[in-house]
């Protein structure tokens, strides 16, 4: 327990006391031993604990007396090997340790259940018969195991942040991300994510009303966002620039970060959309920047951004941006017919209230 | 866990022969170093090179008749030219030992996890 402790003192004043104390020293010593027995473990045990592990509910904070922090961080290093394709890599973290239902993970992926099902029978039966280690890779193979696990984090993330909402999802993507904040101080990226998901968990209690609407962000009542949460975020976000190095979830704390200004400055926001897009082409951040440009420059240019892009037919959220614009135009016929084919894609019921309202405005 | 790494490369045996004497030597005294290297940490338990797929005879049997064809059993860009059985204790290992092979910088390794056999019963 000697250790623990010089652990304890050396990281609270850094990191911040965590909300049990005695359970995290508890937690490090028996880290520290247990550390000591995984090096003797034979497959067989590990298999097992593989096993145990996947029985485990998502985890109750009040827990951490007994769940160990590391064994968790364990499982997603394995869930998240290179080994696996990255369709199961994420599938198997979010059964393993995000507790969701394959049902559940089927529809978040927009994948029939039977071949979600066979996708963690296969992912799972690869790691044991396979011998993907369940450890916390070497310092030689971490950076690259590390950006696996960011992205699985964020879809976990994302996934409980919906709608509709599952606190407990989101909470899990954060408490992970804290983990790994603390176990790879050095990585601005894990901050970067870190940060990002503390912005936008902060703003979950305005997202969706109490008759379970979507509202957006410019009609959110701020009051109902955790300024907590918010100045959490920001720490993290410094944490990440300090150590000048550039990444893609940086650049959405930080846009994260501008969207909880009272003022928003959307001249700014759409610069670092320009960023992100520079270092993560996608046609969904292309969607985003477009909304953004509309805000600045307005919704004719946003429109000729959203027309550009051509695989999104199928996405919602680019027949609502689009009926947005054009509403915005004053072409309400054209509108209509967005936010109908809007409504058609919208994937669950807080969607379809949000775009029936907006359908009914036009 | 003992892992098979089979080695694919480049398939023209022409290419092979049109190199440099002193190129080729190089390229075998990479695999050499490569070998003693699995055998001084204890990993090494097989390895052959075979020969090229030019020498290759594939058979199957069907209706209780034996089918030979001259040739490998796919005709493939790259070949089977060799493989390493090692034991190590994590497929990262295995990984990492197939990276070092010579070939993997031209080819690929295919890593393969063995059926590990207990009084006949697979683990």
């Amino acid at each position: 327990m000697q250790d623990a402790f010089v652990r304890a003192a050396e990281r609270w004043p850094r990191d911040g006391a965590p909300s049990n104390p005695a359970a995290w020293i508890v937690a490090t010593a028996r880290n520290r031993a247990i550390d000591r027995i995984r090096r003797e473990r034979t497959l067989a045990r590990k298999t097992e604990l593989l096993g145990r592990l996947e029985e485990l509910a998502p985890s109750d904070p009040e827990d951490d007396e007994t769940v160990i922090p590391d064994e968790r961080l364990e499982l997603i290093f394995a869930c998240c090997h290179p080994a696996l394709a990255a369709d199961a890599q994420v599938a198997l973290t979010l059964s393993l340790l995000g507790g969701l239902t394959t049902p559940e993970i089927a529809r978040a992926f927009l994948v029939p259940e039977p071949t979600l099902a066979q996708r963690l029978v296969r992912a799972k039966r690869k790691i044991r018969d396979a011998g993907i280690p369940l450890r916390v890779p070497p310092e030689h193979l971490l950076p690259e195991r590390l950006r696996s696990v960011l992205a699985v984090v964020y879809l976990v993330f994302n996934a409980g942040y919906g709608p509709p909402v599952r606190r407990e999802l989101c909470a899990e993507a954060i408490r992970l991300a804290a983990l790994l904040a603390t176990l790879m101080p050095d990585e601005a990226e894990v901050h970067g994510l870190h940060a990002l998901l503390l912005l936008q968990d902060a703003r979950r209690d305005a997202r969706v009303s109490a008759d379970g609407e979507l509202v957006l962000l410019e009609e959110q009542d701020r009051s109902l966002w955790d300024e907590d949460e918010i100045d959490a975020g920001r720490r993290a976000l410094d944490r990440a620039l300090a150590l000048r190095i550039r990444g893609p979830y940086q650049v959405q704390a930080a846009i994260a970060s501008l969207h909880a200004e009272p003022e928003t400055d959307w001249r700014e926001i759409a610069l670092l959309y320009a960023r992100l897009l520079a270092l993560t082409p996608s046609p969904v951040i292309e969607l985003n920047a477009a909304v953004a440009v509309s805000m600045a420059d307005g919704p004719e240019a946003a429109l000729r951004i959203a027309d550009g892009i051509d695989s999104l037919d199928g996405y919602y959220l680019w027949h609502a941006s689009r009926a947005d614009f054009l509403r915005r135009l004053g072409r309400g016929d054209e509108a209509a017919a967005a936010y109908a084919r809007a409504l058609e894609l919208a994937p669950s019921e807080v969607e379809r209230e949000f775009l029936r309202g907006r359908l009914s405005a036009t | 866990m003992q892992y098979l790494l089979l080695i694919h490369d480049r398939a023209d045996e022409k290419a092979w022969e049109a190199m440099p004497e002193e190129a080729r030597n190089a390229f075998m005294a990479e695999y050499g170093a490569y070998t003693e290297e699995l055998r001084s940490r204890g990993f090494f338990v097989g390895a052959n090179q075979l020969q090229p797929v030019s020498t290759a005879t594939t058979v199957s049997v069907r209706d209780g008749e034996t089918i030979v064809t001259d040739g490998p059993f796919a005709e493939t860009k790259e070949v089977l030219g060799g493989y390493y059985l090692i034991e190590v204790d994590t497929l990262d290992e295995a990984i990492e030992w197939a990276a070092k092979i010579p070939s993997a910088r031209f080819g690929h390794i295919e890593v393969r996890p063995v059926v590990m056999r207990t009084a006949g019963v697979a683990a």
